[in-house]
């Protein structure tokens, strides 16, 4: 769980990211979007790669991120998330389709004034 | 035949893989003005399967579909000026080209059709000499040398880039047929034919990749499988696919035809360009690398995204192979438990599975359980499930190097229906198949030793 800090409060990525998800071998990537570009600095400072990797724990091995600013977007790639991917993958999900919205599922501390903005049912 | 600057290129996407909607290109064809319709047809996996075919049958080895949906369109495509460049050659190209040919001289055209023939990517018959000069193929992601494998090799690729179908087009093919050329490289060719670019404006080759990128996929660019608001995306029972309108100084619009559904926007597109991306600075192909993260984004009208700014590198002096290799074999077999307490169930009955598997001495390299309904998709991400789901399917899959002890798999699912755990159903598909388990093995190789070997042909009927 991401500690909360005082003036903040968690928010699912649901509610401030859209995604998309992909294969390439073994490794699943997700391109994290903000629905807003007010989102964007925050997602950058709050889905570090540190935090994905604990977010897929036992089901990932590793995590890079890269930005992507012009799309208000991170990219992640989840290592080894595949069970071997392609045809050798006995997995529903073979070809990541959907590790975009299990990512979605993750907590994010964000700054309350923000919170409040962010559009939720 | 370079149009004059200030003219648009019309490129249209007519499918986004071998499977895809049928109806596609038909309507891009007739929905509206259009100069190129690109379709792309080979998934990594796609060259084994037409290996294997092939191998059965020396006529086929292409993708069949292919031909009654040209079938269908040529008589547009003539009348109309459209010129058509695709992949679906497979591993036999020359055979499609002869059965475009076969359809056309059916169709009694009103002119001559010009189909363009790309081979020279496939070097399966060149391996061990490739092999022998020190090549050593190693797979991109474990390292190990092709020598480990060698056996089991079924096809080998390399991946051509724009060049052969620039060639083909400005030869005055209606029709480009390719073996393994890339996707983007679909969409390239006609830009540098059309506009007169060197191949070495490498912003130019990064902004037709990124074309390329975004319509390679279809109707997953125009509102297919968009997230972002997925509910107010109108009429999904007839998408409209996407359409590249290029200008000459690299710039370009993503739109689709008027009347048609779906939606074309910022976000429909940027779902598309994260899709599958890597390094956003560094996505490679063989015509150079295009920096993803010099693309700008602009909603310029209805269904119109205005795309800028890209900038890209030289090419590496690498080619990407794509080998297949027989692996082994997989199975998956499933279960469906019902409410009360189906997932306990579907729990106990996947237990007792296993233990018959280890009494009988079976081995695999993997046994993997699912339970659809609970934890498939999200795997523990999806939390508890509720003692009061109606109902959960049990879905286990195994694969092994031996064909045996998978089929003896296949076996052991129906007995569990009245050996079992109770309020069990779903079986009515029968035992499960045993599928041969085709593998992919990425490796790189100097350009050198392919591109002499590329050869373009204009073939008529």
């Amino acid at each position: 769980m991401v500690a909360r800090r005082p003036s903040t409060r968690l928010v699912q990525l649901r509610y401030l990211a859209h995604a998309r998800s992909g294969d390439k071998g073994n490794t699943a990537n997700v391109g994290l979007i903000a629905l807003e570009p007010a989102y964007y600095p925050v997602l950058v400072r709050e889905v570090t790669p540190a935090r994905v990797a604990r977010h897929f724990k036992g089901m990932v091995s590793g995590v890079d991120r890269f930005e992507l600013p012009n799309f208000n977007a991170l990219n992640f790639l989840l290592h080894d998330a595949l069970d071997g991917g392609g045809t050798i993958s006995l997995k529903t999900d073979a070809q990541g389709k959907v590790y975009s919205t299990a990512l979605l599922r993750m907590d994010i501390p964000v700054p309350a004034a923000l919170a409040r903005r962010v559009a939720r049912p | 035949m370079t149009r004059t600057n200030g003219r648009t290129v019309r490129i249209a996407a007519g499918q986004g893989f071998w499977g895809d909607w049928l109806e596609a290109p038909v309507r891009q064809v007739r929905g509206g003005p259009i100069d190129y319709l690109m379709m792309d047809y080979l998934a990594e996996v796609t060259m084994s399967i037409l290996q294997k075919q092939k191998s059965r049958d020396p006529a086929a080895g292409y993708a069949r579909d292919f031909v009654p949906l040209m079938e269908r369109i040529l008589p547009d495509v003539v009348s109309r000026g459209i010129r058509v460049t695709s992949n679906a050659g497979g591993v036999n190209p020359r055979g499609c080209a002869e059965a475009v040919l076969a359809a056309a001289r059916r169709l009694e055209l009103p002119r001559k059709l010009r189909v363009g023939l790309v081979s020279g990517d496939d070097i399966l018959g060149r391996l061990d000499e490739l092999l022998a000069r020190g090549h050593a193929l190693s797979d991109m992601e474990s390292g190990r040398p092709l020598s480990d494998i060698r056996d089991a090799v079924l096809s080998a690729n390399a991946y051509l880039g724009m060049a052969p179908i620039v060639e083909a087009l400005r030869g005055g093919a209606d029709v480009v047929v390719t073996g393994r050329v890339t996707d983007t490289g679909l969409t390239l060719g006609p830009m540098f034919h059309e506009f007169g670019w060197s191949p070495d404006e490498w912003d130019k080759v990064a902004a037709g990749t990124v074309a390329g990128h975004i319509i390679e996929c279809g109707a997953q660019a125009s509102g297919g499988n968009l997230l972002k608001g997925w509910r107010s995306v109108k009429g999904l029972a007839d998408p409209g696919f996407p359409i590249v309108e290029a200008a000459s100084d690299g710039s370009f619009v993503v739109t689709k035809h008027a009347g048609t559904g779906g939606v074309v926007s910022v976000a429909s597109v940027t779902e598309q360009l994260v899709y599958e991306m890597g390094d956003p600075r560094s996505y490679i192909t063989p015509d150079g690398v295009a920096d993803f993260t010099t693309i700008q984004l602009r909603q310029a009208g209805r269904d119109r995204v205005r795309v800028t700014g890209i900038r890209g590198g030289p090419r590496t002096p690498m080619l990407k192979v794509s080998i297949a290799y027989f692996w082994g074999y997989k199975a998956v077999g499933t279960l469906v438990y019902a409410w009360p307490e189906a997932f306990d169930k579907a729990r106990a009955a996947d237990k007792v599975l296993r233990h018959r598997l280890a009494d009988l001495g079976l081995a695999y390299d993997q046994i993997l359980t699912e339970f659809v309904g609970v934890d498939a998709t999200h795997g523990r991400l999806s939390g508890a499930p509720s003692p009061e789901l109606p109902e959960v399917q049990l879905r286990v899959g195994v694969r092994a190097r031996e064909r045996a002890p998978v089929e003896r798999f296949t076996r052991e699912i129906a007995p569990l229906v009245l050996t079992g755990p109770p309020s069990v159903t779903g079986f009515a598909g029968g035992r499960p198949a045993v599928e041969e388990v085709v593998a992919y093995w990425p490796a790189l190789l100097d350009r050198g030793e392919i591109e002499p070997h590329v050869r373009v042909e204009i073939l008529e009927a």
